[in-house]
């Protein structure tokens, strides 16, 4: 059999989503974010919302994710993506609204906007992408840095005294009324990929059943600032993240 | 009964007019002296109406990108505050200026700096001229001068945002946001369809009906080129704004010998500074701003070859002076006279003043 016999439709069985374009993604080799725009893109295909969805991307990494997912997106400042999907979604109830957001993003400067959407109960979601370090500036100390972890403004590693403790918004999340769906996943393997992708599914689902606002944590790895190999830093964050960023739903009202 | 005649607050004039112009949303947080525009909306309830969105945010940071991604879906959307409030949209308002959004801010502007005064003040003239956020862009500023035009100037504001898809500010103060007058409210206008959204604001993000071109809202440009560009066509729809919407009004210029530049609260003690110089002999005359940007600075330098003297009347430590001046280039003395603090100048200080200053 040639290669030109087995490459044909019937044998497919693992393609590129079509709404996930052909532009070069900027992010590093072995970082999550490609994972998850994947399965942001899958969704909304699955779920049949190409022409009803408006996306918020933020300031950071998933700064250009308007370049790579074929809906209509707004680009926020710093911070401010859930007041921005907070008005689009009560301007256009029947659109489906999200945001995708860093930890420096949704848990530092816009830790206000993030609180206070969830809590008024906007049937949004919040994809959260915590890889506990500043990406895209160059690997500085993020609201979600682990106690000892070394980053560029913490060189000499996370020190309560100097610098506070990590910030777990997910388990804030989890205790507002607002909130109808919290969930923290990852992207490391594939089974946690498949769980990954069902937990945006039933996010996205309930928010357009108007069951309030729902956030998705995806503890992610940053190989390039964390200065690991993909491999490393996948086998890292099980060893030092996980523990303290357990992974499973910490609430489902739907 | 759309021309019936009510006794109103500015305040309460900017909410009624918004409603009635067909405004699809509005976002704000609480501050003297203008809560009056959130809490008369609540009151109302238009979404049980005209389906108008209303909501409390919990910043000004957070009203203004909730404005943000509202225009950036064609809606009409805006936002209302006062000076520390509207120091802290500065960063929204440069994002859209950058993102091209068409939208409305509310100033009704308190004396500072800081926290300052909850009383009237013209200081954030500034601020609103020029630039205020960072970067350079520019925002249509309307200054009304009564509780009729803050009703008025609800729709031209959207009406000059969205020609331009620029966001636009009416300027006003603690005086005319409080003060209760006599006002006919504009008449009723439906909000637009969702129909008529996609078709006028081709460009807006509403969703890709019919599988069309991703529409994306963005002021990030990193190749430098690209982002020369953007700013050089932002720039010459500055340059048309400025040929095609300037707005003064002149009150008894005609024979003047001496020239009051003045905007809003200050514009109506002018008329009565007016009426006293002219019972003692003073041809006094009044050039009424009621565009900040783009500024009367062509028909202000041609009334200064005519006169013997300019007196800009601000409630503000001298502000708008600086326009006036560059617009007069050196051919007739300006002056400028104002009180600070909150403090309104009575008339007969500034006849006072005048004769002080050019006689």
């Amino acid at each position: 059999m040639t290669k030109e016999e087995i490459i044909q439709p019937e044998n497919l069985v693992y393609k590129k989503p079509e709404l996930l374009n052909d532009t070069p993604m900027h992010y590093c080799p072995g970082c999550s974010h490609g994972v998850v725009h994947k399965l942001v893109a899958e969704v909304i295909a699955e779920m049949g919302m190409q022409e009803k969805t408006i996306a918020i991307s933020p300031v950071g990494c998933a700064v250009f994710a308007y370049k790579y997912i074929d809906v209509d997106w707004q680009e926020a400042a710093h911070g401010r993506a859930p007041a921005l999907a907070s008005a689009i979604k009560r301007l256009w109830p029947d659109r489906l609204v999200f945001t995708y957001q860093g930890d420096g993003d949704l848990a530092c400067i816009g830790t206000g906007e993030t609180i206070h959407a969830l809590n008024r109960g906007e049937n949004i979601t919040i994809i959260f992408i915590n890889n506990a370090i500043y990406g895209m500036t160059g690997g500085q100390m993020a609201p979600t840095t682990l106690l000892g972890m070394k980053t560029a403004t913490c060189p000499y590693g996370r020190e309560p005294a100097l610098h506070g403790y990590p910030l777990k918004v997910t388990e804030i999340a989890a205790t507002l009324q607002g909130t109808c769906y919290v969930t923290r996943q990852s992207v490391q393997s594939v089974a946690a990929i498949l769980k990954a992708k069902k937990a945006i599914r039933k996010a996205f689902e309930y928010s357009m059943q108007g069951k309030g606002s729902n956030l998705v944590e995806i503890v992610s790895t940053c190989n390039t600032n964390w200065r690991m190999s993909p491999v490393k830093a996948n086998q890292w964050m099980e060893e030092n993240m996980f523990p303290f960023y357990p992974l499973g739903d910490l609430k489902d009202n739907g | 009964m759309d021309k019936e005649v009510t006794l109103m607050k500015g305040n309460e004039a900017i909410a009624h007019a918004a409603i009635r112009c067909g405004c699809d949303g509005y976002f704000g947080y609480p501050i003297t002296p203008q809560s009056e525009v959130l809490e008369t909306l609540a009151a109302e309830k238009p979404w049980e109406t005209t389906g108008m969105v209303v909501l409390q945010a919990e910043s000004e940071v957070a009203s203004i990108n909730m404005v943000y991604g509202g225009a950036g879906t064609g809606k009409k959307v805006m936002t209302s505050s006062s000076s520390p409030g509207v120091s802290l949209m500065q960063e929204g308002i440069s994002y859209m200026a950058g993102a091209e959004l068409p939208c409305l801010v509310v100033n009704v502007s308190r004396g500072g700096p800081g926290l300052g005064t909850i009383q009237p003040s013209q200081a954030d003239y500034f601020q609103t001229v020029k630039g205020g956020g960072h970067g350079d862009y520019r925002l249509i500023t309307l200054a009304p001068a009564s509780v009729q035009e803050m009703a008025d100037f609800v729709d031209l504001a959207f009406e000059l945002a969205f020609r331009y898809r620029n966001p636009a500010m009416i300027l006003s103060d603690g005086a005319i946001g409080q003060m209760m007058e006599k006002v006919v409210l504009p008449p009723f206008k439906p909000r637009r369809t969702e129909e008529e959204i996609m078709k006028e604001c081709p460009w807006a993000t509403t969703g890709r009906k019919g599988m069309r071109k991703p529409n994306i809202i963005t002021s990030l440009e990193l190749r430098s080129e690209e982002m020369e560009k953007i700013n050089i066509r932002i720039q010459s729809k500055y340059r048309e704004i400025e040929a095609k919407e300037v707005r003064f009004e002149e009150y008894m210029t005609g024979d003047a010998d001496y020239l009051i530049v003045a905007f809003g609260s200050a514009a109506r003690i002018s008329k009565k500074v007016i009426s006293i110089a002219r019972e003692q002999g003073l041809k006094v005359g009044l050039l009424r701003p009621i565009t900040l940007w783009p500024f009367p600075s062509k028909r202000i330098a041609e009334l200064a070859s005519k006169v013997k003297g300019i007196l800009s009347l601000e409630i503000n430590a001298g502000q708008m002076v600086e326009d006036i001046r560059m617009a007069v280039e050196g051919k007739t003395p300006v002056e400028w006279y104002g009180r600070l603090g909150g403090i309104i100048p009575e008339p007969e200080e500034v006849v006072a003043q005048l004769k002080k200053l050019f006689i």
